[in-house]
């Protein structure tokens, strides 16, 4: 039993993780029908931003500000290039640019923090507390309540504020949205926002427990996007839960099965899913688009 | 005109004829090198290459050997085997090199292998793992100790400590692959019985799992089959799970990089390695204790830190290699080749080589040392 809720936690705080990229996969999925591959980036921006902010000096909080603000910067830069091109390229264009746009983010990361592994510290101490015979680092339920939290909001923010309002109905429609008044430039430059506002965030939770390279961004970002298949493309709370589900499948399956084959369950979850619920567990199956 | 023509002709004959007498006398011995100076193994490659430099620019200065200067070719293999088998071909028909050092990961340097046997060239290898040179292989030669002596060390310390039971975890590397089979096959002789046997995957961020499910199967000790930034996470998550039984971790963890990335856990944590990154505490009788010392206050001279147990390796290669010119006198790839197979009671960083037909090692496990991190650094256990 202390086993099993200790390797409960190990998946729980780690699929918060992947369900936030599961999140901005869903939301840029959502309004532009682009499967945006440099997601993953945007936690290694978070870590090796903070970082490098830190290296130079910074206090801790500036330097994940300044994280932060790079990655948006850069979700930012990602989203004019793609929505510029979305005029005259197909969508599989868009998805390979995505992917060449995650190469080149990779690439800088090299170029300005070497191959080198960095952490950060985090606020909350780095003190295991003990919970009967369980141990569990701060930092895990600060990431598990964060995720929480943010999936919780943006949910809200979709459903009840107008901005949040306007861009589902743009993303179900953008031709009738646009009619009504709607700017789609905005929305898209508010999803890419969002997007890389929690990959950043992930990096800076995930950061202080694991240690993050230029390359960490790509592991992230397959595990994420398996994530966000498994919830259903498109939905924030299916993204969350999918990452969760994620992660608390690899930690049972390591800790009961065989920890060989950890990485393994994330692509036959994929697989699995694609077989048999293609809309994802938590995805609506909606009518097909014409 | 006629003999005008002719004069000027002797005359470039003879400046042609005692340029190419010179050249003879001092062109310099070309050393050929590849280190993965990035990729994976950029921890490896970089320190082999600020090594290999500070080496020769050394040598240099005191004469090079026997008069003649010696030139190093350099070229960065990325940690993949692919770009490494494309070096060699041009180290050798295109650069025309002497002799190879390099080859920083095991991955670089069987690719090269075949084509050194091939060509009959003399390659000293500065990677881990115990199949470059088991069986012995005509031409190539190494200077990291195996990871089958790290975990013969590692076995006698748990044995000294009282120990029985010993819980594997290892990476999916080729080098963690390695060593969790030589553990395995070791394990009957120490009278060790192995009672857990876990992995992780590259690049997972935690470890509880795979150490909650060794703490269950009560270890006295866990043997970390890996290197680089995973050691770092184990170690955390060791200290978070307050396991009992002592981490040890191998050759490839050696490096102040563990120390910093663990922050604060890495403390009790043993490693195995040479002395150089203990230096402090190598008493002057060791017979590595000269050689580390001169090496480990140029290297601090030349680059403000402090070397890793790498640029040892890359040291003692480069050591081997010039020795056996040296004791060659020529650069004949035969001669120079038994010339290396012949070395005696050549102190290095790594302990005392002693090559012969049978060892392309000479070195002996009781030249690889157990130390302890404490006080955040790495001290040698007696």
């Amino acid at each position: 039993m202390v086993d099993f809720a200790q390797f409960l936690i190990a998946g729980l705080s780690q699929g918060a993780i992947y369900g936030l990229v599961a999140i901005g996969f869903s939301v840029i999925f959502r309004a532009t029908h682009i499967v945006n591959f440099a997601q993953g980036e945007f936690v290694m921006i978070g870590g090796l931003g903070t970082a490098g902010g830190i290296a130079l000096g910074l206090p801790p909080l500036l330097a994940a500000l300044m994280a932060v603000l790079v990655g948006v910067v850069a979700a930012l830069a990602l989203d004019r290039i793609v929505v510029r091109l979305a005029q005259a390229a197909p969508i599989i264009l868009l998805v390979i640019v995505t992917i060449g746009a995650s190469v080149a983010m990779r690439g800088a990361a090299q170029v300005a923090w070497g191959r080198n592994f960095y952490s950060i510290p985090t606020f909350v101490g780095s003190d295991p507390i003990q919970i009967g015979e369980v141990t569990v680092m701060p930092q895990a339920i600060l990431i598990l309540f964060v995720a929480l939290a943010i999936a919780a909001a943006l949910d809200v923010f979709f459903r009840r504020s107008r901005f949040g309002k306007a861009m589902v109905a743009a993303a179900i429609n953008p031709v009738a949205a646009s009619l009504m008044g709607i700017e789609l430039k905005h929305v898209y430059a508010v999803t890419f926002l969002i997007a890389g506002l929690l990959g950043t965030i992930a990096g800076l939770l995930i950061t202080p427990l694991a240690l993050i390279q230029f390359e960490s961004g790509l592991m992230f970002g397959l595990k994420g996007f398996a994530a966000a298949i498994v919830g259903g493309l498109g939905s924030v709370m299916g993204a969350i839960l999918g990452g969760l589900l994620l992660g608390v499948a690899e930690a049972l399956n390591a800790g009961y099965v065989s920890s060989a084959y950890k990485d393994a369950i994330a692509f036959m979850l994929l697989v699995g899913v694609l077989l048999l619920k293609p809309e994802g567990f938590f995805g609506r199956s909606g009518g097909k688009r014409v | 005109m006629f003999r005008k023509t002719l004069k000027s002709i002797i005359l470039c004959a003879v400046a042609f004829a005692s340029t190419n007498l010179h050249s003879q006398s001092s062109s310099p011995i070309k050393i050929g090198a590849f280190v993965a100076r990035t990729g994976q193994a950029s921890f490896l490659g970089e320190p082999a290459k600020k090594t290999l430099e500070l080496f020769v620019a050394d040598l240099n200065k005191a004469g090079g050997i026997k008069g003649r200067p010696v030139e190093l070719i350099l070229y960065d293999s990325k940690t993949s085997a692919k770009d490494a088998a494309e070096i060699i071909r041009r180290l050798v028909d295109q650069d025309k090199v002497d002799l190879i050092v390099g080859g920083t990961s095991t991955g670089e340097t069987m690719a090269v292998v075949p084509f050194v046997e091939e060509s009959r060239i003399p390659f000293v290898s500065l990677a881990g793992a115990t199949i470059i040179v088991d069986p012995v292989k005509k031409y190539v030669f190494k200077t990291p100790h195996t990871d089958r002596m790290s975990v013969e060390r590692i076995y006698k310390s748990v044995k000294a400590d009282k120990g029985t039971r010993v819980a594997i975890l290892s990476g999916a590397g080729g080098y963690d692959q390695s060593c969790r089979k030589h553990a395995k096959d070791l394990a009957p002789a120490y009278a060790i019985q192995l009672v857990s046997d876990e992995q992780h995957g590259t690049g997972d961020t935690d470890v509880t799992v795979q150490l909650t499910n060794i703490r269950s199967a009560r270890a006295d000790a866990i043997l970390y089959c890996g290197f680089g930034a995973p050691s770092a996470i184990v170690a955390k998550n060791h200290k978070q799970l307050k396991l009992a039984a002592r981490l040890y971790m191998t050759v490839g963890v050696a490096s102040k990089a563990y120390i910093e990335g663990a922050e604060g856990a890495a403390e009790g944590s043993r490693v195995t390695s040479a002395p150089i990154i203990a230096y402090k505490d190598l008493p002057p009788s060791d017979p590595s204790y000269a050689v580390t010392r001169k090496f480990v206050e140029s290297y601090l001279a030349a680059y403000k830190e402090e070397p890793s147990g790498f640029a040892g390796n890359a040291y003692d290669g480069i050591l081997l290699a010039t020795e056996a010119l040296k004791a060659a006198g020529t650069t004949d790839k035969e001669k120079v080749r038994a010339a290396l197979e012949n070395l005696k009671n050549v102190p290095g960083i790594n302990g005392v080589y002693n090559m012969s037909p049978t060892d392309h090692l000479g070195i002996t496990a009781d030249s690889l040392r157990i130390m302890e991190v404490k006080g955040k650094e790495f001290r040698l256990i007696p």
